[in-house]
């Protein structure tokens, strides 16, 4: 099996984009990762698209096919795959493209993700996002998707102590790291105090502790290793790739303050890498709710599990603290469209590894890692950057 | 070989509003239209809750308390005036909840106020003359007053359910009797959301005409009066009527005491009665003879007496109550009471 | 939602019938056809099994923002309620008063809406839990009994 790398990223806005369609997302990162690749159309071999739910948001399936065509890559009539698998797909895209490429039927291949998610009203939105959770037996039930992870974050305050204080701790720090990313939904910082008062959505988990909806495209390309080196001096490669399921309704999981899926994608990733979580310096995790980066620093094994609510009150995980996590902003404040947040998550890391994150730079980064979830819990996958020299 | 009742159970919503919250809405004094109807609260229903949940967890609570295969019940019929469908029967979710489902027959049936007791009497029908086992009636509804009328105060939720066969039997029916005739004294069209009344025509010419005249029937049917009796319970439309009719016909207030719910939970239409009734299955025992005596405007009477049996020994009464629902009370203000029954016109779902 | 679909599922929603596996006992709500714990042998060998609807609070958390279905109720209870039987499944808490919802809490079963399709549409059953009070603790309570 070929190694991978990335060669060239490109993303847009993430926000309220009310200019901009579905369509025009798309197209936008990709074309600006290709330039950044240096690749001509003639050099790629297929696309992949990350989305979750064009078909609810905007009536729209089949758009893989759609995004090659409005890139201009209708007439090559390239293989074109759409990747779904809740707010994972992404990350599950980046992954479909990789094993594209190791297996070698592939040199070059373009992995985009896009949403469009304000194109219906809030109330629709938040019920389209719930349609990742079980419909049958959560959802028709009264289940939100705030309600599921809010109750992962009251088992989580009941066994172990965390307080609301420490999952608040992780909006501050994600929203002081999107102040410094010229692309975040949100560029301002906020306070204990505002995330504490913050409206209730499902107690414990207020306004603030909540990812907001988001439109946006993030869209990497990747190489062959052994060609990357005629695109760009730094092409990063991606050592370890790690991939998981589990239950699909959160009362059929094992824990309820564990995600197994992560802890086992990234038990793969970080072995195929031949890495341990103290080698990684920067991480992007799954923080689609404050809840969510706690676990996943504890089941990623930065931390001890019970331990995450701690370790990010006192600065464990803030930038160029023992791990920087999330210096994107997250998707809490970076935004999370959610097709395209597994690929803008690479694209944070791959910056990172080669130095080009600015006022967010983690000094000395060599290896990063990427974590993103479906559902409450049901995919996970992580992925494992380093340099490649 | 008699017919007569093998369980029973009811059940009633745990919410409350005060005559005072109405009247203070609509500029009436609340305080004395409760005096004067001899009512302090009425039942609410949740806004999860209808006549269909009502009457399940009603036939639950019967079933729950003798070990019946519900495959044995041939029948069940449910009464109401705030069916959930007007097409669509009641009775076909019960039976699918409580396991009868699918080899037996089911409707729903309508008589007003008197719906239940109707039910009742038609499984007797089917029981005694060997078409099925069993038959399960109910009479169950969450029956509205126009906001601001006389019967905002006292109309309210509820139900029971009661398997009808004729052996283990917990009390026989000896005697049943009607009265029926063409009164229009309460009446809903179809497509009207509030019940409409003739106001004082209720009374004399309605209620007491036909709770009379059908008691008058049973004392002769049976050769009794009303100190043969150990409990008597009526239709109760408010807590004033079925006492002053009770007085009439020679009742004692110790008689109806256990069945006159009306004055906590107010009137709950097709389950006034029945509710009543299973109140005073709760605490009676082997020998009692009870008294029934439904109403249902439009109009008729089917009066019931009852004989407890030593095989109410053997079925289980331990667990809720019906006095322990109507003591487990949640007040509400007229605002949460106005939203939880549809009374504020809300915009139509988008999907 | 389409009408063949809740309907398909009415009785697991009406009378909480989940399966047990002949093979190692495991009860699973709703139905499987297949055991997760023994894979392939547990195939034909699922028996249809009934929750005796009682069980105790595992977590839960009060739904403030709420699907348009669910205006009335909100704020409500949402929980994860382990059964008797060691299922466990995901519903409402209700006749209760949310700050007074624990961790551990006994519930059991009652019969209420879940919902409907708009005023002119199919109205939708389930279950629900309510906290078990203390006269039921001994007595016959009107969950769905086990046959």
């Amino acid at each position: 099996m070929r190694d991978v790398a990335v060669i060239g990223v490109g993303e847009t806005q993430f926000g309220e984009l009310w200019d901009s369609s579905f369509r025009d997302l798309g197209i936008e990162a990709g074309l600006k990762a290709i330039q950044d690749a240096k690749v001509v159309a003639e050099e790629i071999d297929a696309v992949y698209v990350g989305n979750m739910s064009a078909g609810k948001f905007i009536d729209q399936e089949h758009v893989s096919a759609l995004v090659a065509d409005y890139a201009g890559l209708a007439d090559m009539h390239l293989p074109t795959v759409r990747v779904e698998g809740g707010g994972a797909c992404g990350a599950i895209a980046l992954l479909q493209a990789r094993m594209a490429i190791a297996s070698g039927m592939c040199d070059i291949v373009v992995v985009g993700g896009a949403e469009k998610m304000t194109d219906v009203g809030e109330v629709q939105a938040a019920e389209i996002l719930s349609s990742t959770a079980d419909q049958e037996w959560e959802s028709v039930f009264g289940a939100t998707f705030a309600g599921l992870y809010a109750m992962m974050a009251r088992r989580h305050m009941y066994e172990f102590g965390t307080t609301r204080e420490q999952l608040a701790a992780v909006a501050v720090k994600n929203h002081k790291n999107g102040a410094l990313n010229p692309v975040a939904q949100f560029q301002k910082e906020i306070t204990i105090e505002t995330v504490l008062q913050s409206p209730w959505v499902a107690e414990p988990l207020g306004v603030f502790d909540c990812a907001p909806l988001s439109d946006g495209a993030a869209a990497v390309v990747l190489c062959a290793m052994e060609k990357a080196r005629r695109y760009t001096e730094t092409p990063i490669r991606i050592a370890g790739s790690g991939q998981a399921s589990d239950f699909l309704a959160l009362h059929d999981r094992r824990e309820l303050t564990t995600m197994d899926a992560t802890v086992v994608a990234g038990k793969r990733a970080f072995a195929e890498a031949k890495v341990e979580p103290k080698d990684i310096q920067v991480a992007e995790v799954h923080d689609n709710f404050t809840i969510s980066e706690i676990l996943a620093i504890e089941d990623l094994r930065f931390v001890e599990k019970g331990k995450g609510g701690p370790a990010t009150a006192e600065g464990l995980t803030a930038l160029n603290g023992k791990i920087s996590v999330n210096t994107s902003g997250g998707l809490k404040a970076r935004g999370q469209p959610v097709g395209a947040t597994g690929v803008a998550q690479a694209i944070e890391i791959v910056r990172q590894l080669r130095g080009q994150a600015g006022k967010r730079q983690v000094v000395g980064a060599r290896r990063g890692l990427t974590h993103t979830l479906g559902g409450t819990g049901a995919t996970a996958v992580v992925h494992v950057f380093e340099r490649a020299d | 070989m008699s017919a007569g009742i093998v369980t029973y159970g009811g059940y009633i919503p745990r919410f409350r509003i005060r005559p005072r919250e109405i009247g203070a809405v609509w500029g009436a004094d609340g305080e004395a239209m409760g005096r004067g109807l001899n009512i302090k609260a009425k039942s609410v229903p949740g806004p999860d809750e209808d006549v269909i949940t009502i009457s399940v967890e009603a036939a639950r609570a019967a079933m729950a308390r003798v070990d019946l295969d519900p495959a044995d019940i041939g029948a069940i019929y449910v009464g109401s005036e705030s069916h959930p469908y007007a097409v669509k029967p009641t009775a076909t979710v019960v039976a699918e909840a409580i396991g009868a489902a699918p080899v037996m027959t089911a409707a729903d049936f309508e008589f007003a106020c008197k719906a239940g007791t109707a039910a009742i009497q038609t499984c007797m029908g089917l029981t005694l003359s060997k078409m099925y086992k069993y038959g399960m009636a109910i009479g169950s509804d969450t029956s509205q007053g126009a906001p601001g009328d006389a019967l905002e105060y006292s109309a309210s939720a509820g139900g029971a359910a009661f398997v009808v066969g004729t052996d283990r039997l917990i009390a026989t029916i000896d005697h049943t009797v009607s009265y029926t005739t063409d009164t229009p004294d309460f009446w809903r069209r179809e497509g009207q959301r509030y019940p409409s009344h003739g106001g004082r025509f209720t009374g004399e010419p309605a209620y007491f005409k036909h709770v009379g005249s059908c008691a008058q029937l049973l004392f002769k049917r049976a050769g009794t009066t009303a100190e043969d009796y150990d409990y008597a319970v009526f239709h109760q439309p408010n807590g004033k009527f079925p006492v002053r009719v009770g007085k009439q016909l020679g009742f004692k207030d110790s008689q109806m005491d256990t069945g006159l719910l009306v004055r906590d939970i107010g009137n709950t239409y097709s389950g006034a009665i029945l509710v009543g009734l299973c109140a005073i299955l709760d605490e009676a025992d082997p020998g009692d003879r009870i008294f029934a005596m439904g109403y249902g405007s439009g109009a008729g009477s089917d009066g019931f007496d009852l004989t407890v049996t030593d095989e109410i020994r053997k079925i289980r009464r331990d667990g809720r109550t019906i006095k322990d629902m109507v003591k487990d009370a949640v007040f509400l203000d007229y605002a949460t009471y106005a939203k939880y029954r549809g009374k504020i016109a809300m915009r139509e779902a988008a999907a | 939602m389409a009408i063949p679909r809740f309907w398909r599922e009415i009785p697991s929603r009406y009378n909480l019938i989940g399966t047990k596996c002949g093979n190692c006992g495991q009860v699973d709500f709703p139905p499987r056809e297949v055991c997760p714990e023994c894979g392939r042998r547990s195939i034909g060998n699922m028996e249809r099994f009934r929750l005796k609807g009682t069980g105790k609070v595992v977590t839960y958390a009060v739904i403030h923002d709420a699907p348009a279905q669910f205006e009335m109720q909100k704020p409500y209870v949402l929980a994860i309620i382990e059964t008797d039987e060691g299922v466990r499944l995901t519903s409402q808490v209700i006749d209760v008063a949310p700050e007074d919802v624990r961790i551990d809490m006994r519930v059991q079963a009652v019969f209420r809406k879940l919902g409907q399709e708009g005023r002119a549409g199919v109205i939708h059953y389930g279950y629900k839990f309510r906290p078990v009070t203390s006269e039921e603790r001994g007595g016959a309570a009107s969950a769905p009994r086990a046959t």
